[in-house]
């Protein structure tokens, strides 16, 4: 078991209260296993994401815990985290555009990294130039800037760049959001080639485009006002969905061939509760048609079927 | 109703202005009453500055673009007020279409200033609650708050709303979903339908393709500022007839079917050694 997460909690700290954005996530993800976080904004999975790597200021670590490798994460202690950042623990951030020094060349930049983590640059050049050759990058990128790269190569890079170290677990931030249909799917693969090649061990897709996550993942986690909802392999995820969020989830989205006259798809009326101060039980409720009585009390999050858990009243 | 006849636009590029680079390259389009037309390009193919050629946000470097017959380019003044009362657009980040410092609803008294400065109070409320009921907007949930206090959602509709008051005729709808959740974003689509069907004509930009097909009854593909397939939707979703329309359809993450993958199947998770 690579990753395993137990009752996390991680909540933000604003001037009208906590906001309980991160309250009591329990999940595994296998070695080897490319899991999608699926969600809608506002329901935790970038905090959930942020967390395993690093808290920002407001974020508090309330409860839980997160294990990789069998060895404790100390995700509140932002000093001791920096043992497992980048060489256990990496993440491609959302906005990779600018996520790269603009004021360094592109190998420069590498090396900097590479030695404030004490690792010698010229130990993993050969590595580098083969990676860079994998997602189509010439050596030269690394002679420029990251403002001479268009958008999906500096995508590209940044990929390579955070699992240059073979991390253990690799978080993939909304990565695909802010690219062109082709490059989306060239980036996504790239994702898939480097879990096959051992690059990384499992990876954390987080996303809010259920369709694309059905196309690389293994299994799918659904994701709903800071708690999950629902996790599954991904086929089952989709085709037999348990927990009505994911159901009016996927029926929401519109496909090519489906036309609004001749079937009209419905989304969810109403809006996600407030996580500053939550209603108890299920946080669904108040959108769900099945609601009854029993929903006032929080459905725990259990397993249905193998591999297929469901925090849903209904579903036993 | 909308005509677009060989319509090109050339910015300037380089130090100098001395280079140029075509956005849009001879474009011929054409938007009736009641129908939507899907304009679908991936960024860089001119298909918002199609959008905003319309909206005579931009100047047009060749080509006509008519509106009932007119050419829109030579209005000014009132000519123009009487333009923007028939035709408006709304863009894809609804935050940045508000000013954070003013009530969400001022968007709409602004209209009012240009519009409607006769009209008294009470027949103003009325337009306006019909308008929001229009866009299923409860009026008691939107009026009177700051844009932060509301959802995307609510935004954008709040935007077609303001829209819906001049009693437009063509509405240049440029990515307005694409900020929208998952559930959200098709309730914004079912009512571009209903405007349809109210006779309301709709240049609907998308790069997203499965979001161009849904409501649209022809598709327009642009690539690097050309048209490379256009017809009516069936046709170029089900029998695309240009590589690259083909290329994009394949490209285009779709449930209950995956990708093709060249070369290479998929491992089940955990296999394969380490």
């Amino acid at each position: 078991m690579s990753l395993r997460v137990d009752n996390l909690k991680v909540w933000y700290r604003t001037l009208r209260g906590e906001v309980r954005a991160l309250d009591g996530v329990s999940f595994t993800v296998a070695d080897g296993e490319l899991v999608g976080l699926a969600g809608e904004s506002g329901c935790g999975k970038s905090t959930l994401g942020k967390s395993l790597i690093r808290l920002d200021g407001r974020m508090r670590h309330v409860d839980g815990t997160v294990e990789l490798d069998g060895k404790e994460l100390p995700i509140g202690d932002s000093e001791r985290m920096n043992a497992f950042r980048f060489k256990e623990v990496s993440i491609i951030p959302q906005y990779a555009m600018s996520a790269m020094n603009p004021t360094r060349r592109i190998g420069r930049l590498v090396a900097e990294l590479l030695e404030s983590r004490g690792v010698r640059p010229d130990g993993v050049r050969d590595e580098l130039l083969r990676r860079l050759e994998l997602v189509g990058l010439a050596p030269e990128v690394l002679d420029r800037y990251p403002i001479e790269l268009s958008g999906g190569m500096k995508q590209r890079m940044v990929m390579v760049i955070s699992t240059l170290l073979n991390p253990s677990l690799l978080i993939a931030d909304e990565v695909t959001s802010a690219l062109d249909v082709s490059t989306q799917k060239a980036v996504a693969e790239t994702l898939v080639s480097f879990r096959d090649r051992h690059y990384v061990k499992s990876t954390l897709f987080i996303t809010h485009d259920l369709s694309l996550v059905y196309q690389i993942a293994d299994s799918i986690i659904v994701m709903y006002a800071g708690r999950l909802a629902e996790r599954a392999p991904t086929d089952t995820l989709v085709t037999t969905p348990r927990h009505p969020y994911t159901r009016m989830l996927l029926s929401a989205l519109p496909e090519v061939g489906v036309r609004y006259g001749d079937r009209r798809l419905t989304g969810i009326p109403g809006s996600p509760p407030s996580l500053l101060d939550p209603p108890a039980g299920c946080r669904f409720r108040d959108r769900c048609p099945l609601a009854f009585d029993k929903c006032v009390e929080q459905p725990p999050f259990v397993e249905v079927a193998p591999d297929h858990q469901v925090a849903c009243w209904k579903a036993f | 109703m909308l005509t677009l006849e060989g319509v090109s636009k050339t910015y300037r590029v380089g130090t100098f202005g001395g280079r140029e680079l075509v956005a849009v390259r001879d474009v011929d389009l054409q938007v009736a009453p009641g129908e939507v037309i899907a304009l679908i390009g991936e960024s860089g193919s001119g298909k918002s500055t199609i959008g905003r050629m319309v909206l005579r946000l931009t100047g047009v470097s060749g080509g006509r673009i008519t509106f009932d017959g007119v050419d829109i380019t030579g209005f000014k003044g009132k000519g123009l007020r009487d333009y923007y009362a028939k035709v408006q657009g709304v863009f894809q980040d609804p935050f940045s279409s508000y000013n954070p410092i003013f009530k969400a609803e001022r968007a709409l008294e602004l209209l009012r200033q240009t519009y409607f400065a006769g009209l008294d109070g009470r027949r103003w409320r009325d337009k306006v609650e019909a308008s929001l009921d229009a866009v299923r907007l409860d009026p008691g949930q939107v009026l009177g708050k700051y844009p932060h206090q509301l959802s995307g959602g609510q935004l954008q509709r709040l935007l077609v709303a303001r829209a819906l008051l001049l009693d437009i005729r063509l509405l240049v709808a440029d990515e307005i979903i694409s900020m929208l959740d998952a559930s959200t974003r098709i309730d914004v689509l079912n009512l571009l339908g209903d405007l349809k069907a109210r006779g309301l004509g709709i240049l609907f930009i998308t790069h997203d393709l499965s979001l161009g097909n849904y409501i649209s009854d022809r598709a327009v593909i642009l690539r690097q500022g050309e048209v490379v397939e256009e017809g009516p939707v069936e046709r170029v979703f089900g029998q695309p007839q240009h590589p690259y329309t083909r290329s994009l359809l394949a490209s285009v993450p779709q449930l209950h079917r995956r990708w093709d993958r060249t070369g290479r199947d998929r491992e089940p998770a955990g296999e394969g050694g380490g």
